[in-house]
């Protein structure tokens, strides 16, 4: 566990590396002062640093091996059809018949985006910069429903089989009407949100799911059809935040 | 530290939570399967809660400060060439080694391989991987100098963005089939943990020491533009390639 502990601090050593490189280079030869609080700061690089590399290799040992397994066992035909026929295949199944997995879906996309660092971060500097307008947990609860329908309409289109391009171009298309009327404070902000949600936790899990059912799903190969659940993942807070805006718009104003 | 370490513990916890909700109702109640190796779990879920909690108080003790401090840096200096440059080796520095994208333009060979787009050899797989990673991490510095050039210069993000939207709805027609759904997916993974506080508190720093800009309205954004230009220099490559 220690030997796991050292290769992982080492990884986000590895990954951490090129932006501190940058920002040293920048700070010594191009701006020449220094920063203010040095200690503090380098110490607070050095928690963030531990505590990824703690976070992440609790997510390999507690949460990813678990749940891989499980998006991988119920897009499995033997889940689907009941659970005493083993080795069955499915022919022409009705995408209904998939209703554990959209549930799933819901829920894993909810949940793994409530647990997301970066969106945590993002969440806590609207809610400073805002002046508190903007709550740390309704922003997070908007972008998490966001992710939630976002797979689960991406898990229907895999089972579907129908074409990734038609969904996302009609996701910008609602993205376009909403920012016309939006309140103009939350727009680039509900823009950024589409690409926070899908780091260190979604990724694995929902390319799991996503793997799982373009490998089971009869007519699907898994190295073509297995990919867009991230791209639905991404649009879809875009829409739930611009809509958490206009709701709590609509509901301030007198009537 | 503001808060208490046990305080910011306990935050965590509910952070946490929902996961384990949801993986513990699907094994139990769905799958009907006890959870295997339990004390792992507790263990790593441990491990979890502490992380996260760390990552929180260094995010508020570090990153931040270091983001906005270096946004001051750079508006009292008043170069905006130096300031660009800055930008654009973030961008590309931060997404060449990241470990998502190091992933997906792996697959991306595979599929590209798959459909005989190129050669199935491990070398010409290891070439396709690396072009593309070089093409995202380009497109992402590319995205974060004009992100920055719109915050000095007070351009609104909605056209700029709604135009980016135009173009990968243009490209998705041109650009082979195989490559449209990596690509849709490469906008979300190139914006890593550290990445994201880093940018935002210079997007936000930047917006509140320029006079006439709303930290609010303009800070934000940078973000936006990361996840945005990989899927259009992604298709491309596609073409191309």
């Amino acid at each position: 566990m220690v030997q796991n502990l050292l290769r992982t601090i080492w990884a986000t050593i590895a990954d951490v590396l090129p932006i501190a490189l940058i920002i040293v280079g920048f700070q010594s030869l191009v701006i020449r002062r220094p920063i203010a609080n040095m200690n503090r700061v380098g110490f607070g690089f050095l928690y963030v640093l531990v505590g990824l590399a703690f976070f992440l290799l609790g997510l390999e040992m507690a949460l990813f091996p678990i749940g891989k397994l499980m998006a991988q066992q119920l897009a499995a035909p033997e889940f689907i059809m009941g659970v005493q026929q083993t080795g069955a295949t499915i022919h022409n199944p009705d995408w209904s018949q998939y209703h554990w997995v959209y549930i799933f879906a819901l829920a894993i996309g909810f949940s793994t985006t409530i647990a997301e660092p970066s969106l945590l971060a993002v969440a806590l500097k609207a809610h400073q910069v805002s002046g508190g307008v903007i709550g740390v947990w309704g922003l997070r609860i908007a972008v998490a429903v966001g992710v939630a329908l976002g797979i689960a309409l991406g898990a229907y289109r895999i089972i579907t089989g129908t074409p990734l391009h038609w969904y996302i171009i009609v996701g910008y298309v609602i993205v376009i009407i909403q920012t016309l009327y939006a309140p103009p404070m939350i727009i680039p902000l509900a823009y950024d949100s589409g690409g926070v949600t899908t780091s260190t936790v979604t990724v694995p899990i929902v390319a799991a799911l996503g793997l799982g059912l373009a490998s089971n799903v009869p007519g699907r190969n898994p190295i073509f059809d297995g990919f867009g659940l991230i791209a639905f993942a991404s649009l879809f807070p875009i829409i739930t935040v611009m809509a958490y805006a206009q709701i709590s718009a609509w509901w301030a104003k007198p009537q | 530290m503001q808060k208490g370490f046990l305080q910011s513990l306990l935050e965590s916890f509910y952070d946490l939570l929902p996961i384990l909700v949801v993986i513990g109702f699907f094994q139990l109640a769905v799958l009907q399967q006890p959870i295997p190796n339990l004390l792992e779990i507790l263990i790593g879920s441990f491990f979890v809660l502490i992380g996260l909690t760390l990552f929180v108080q260094g995010l508020e003790m570090g990153l931040f400060p270091l983001g906005e401090s270096l946004a001051f840096a750079f508006a009292r200096k008043g170069s905006l060439s130096w300031l660009l440059l800055f930008a654009f080796a973030l961008g590309f520095g931060t997404t060449v080694a990241e470990p998502a994208l190091i992933a997906v333009a792996q697959e991306a060979a595979n599929v590209a391989a798959e459909g005989h787009v190129i050669g199935s050899t491990p070398q010409a797989r290891n070439d396709y991987a690396f072009g593309l990673r070089m093409t995202v991490a380009l497109s992402v510095g590319f995205a974060i100098v004009i992100g920055v050039l719109r915050i000095v210069r007070g351009w609104p993000v909605q056209y700029l963005i709604i135009g980016g939207y135009l173009g990968v709805i243009i490209m998705t027609f041109f650009a082979p089939p195989e490559i449209v759904g990596i690509a849709y997916d490469s906008g979300g993974v190139t914006t890593s943990t550290i990445t994201v506080p880093l940018v935002t508190a210079l997007g936000v720093g930047l917006a509140s020491s320029i006079r006439g800009r709303n930290p609010m309205v303009d800070g934000f954004g940078l973000i936006a533009f990361a996840s945005l230009t990989p899927m259009i220099f992604v298709m491309a490559y596609g073409m191309i390639g």
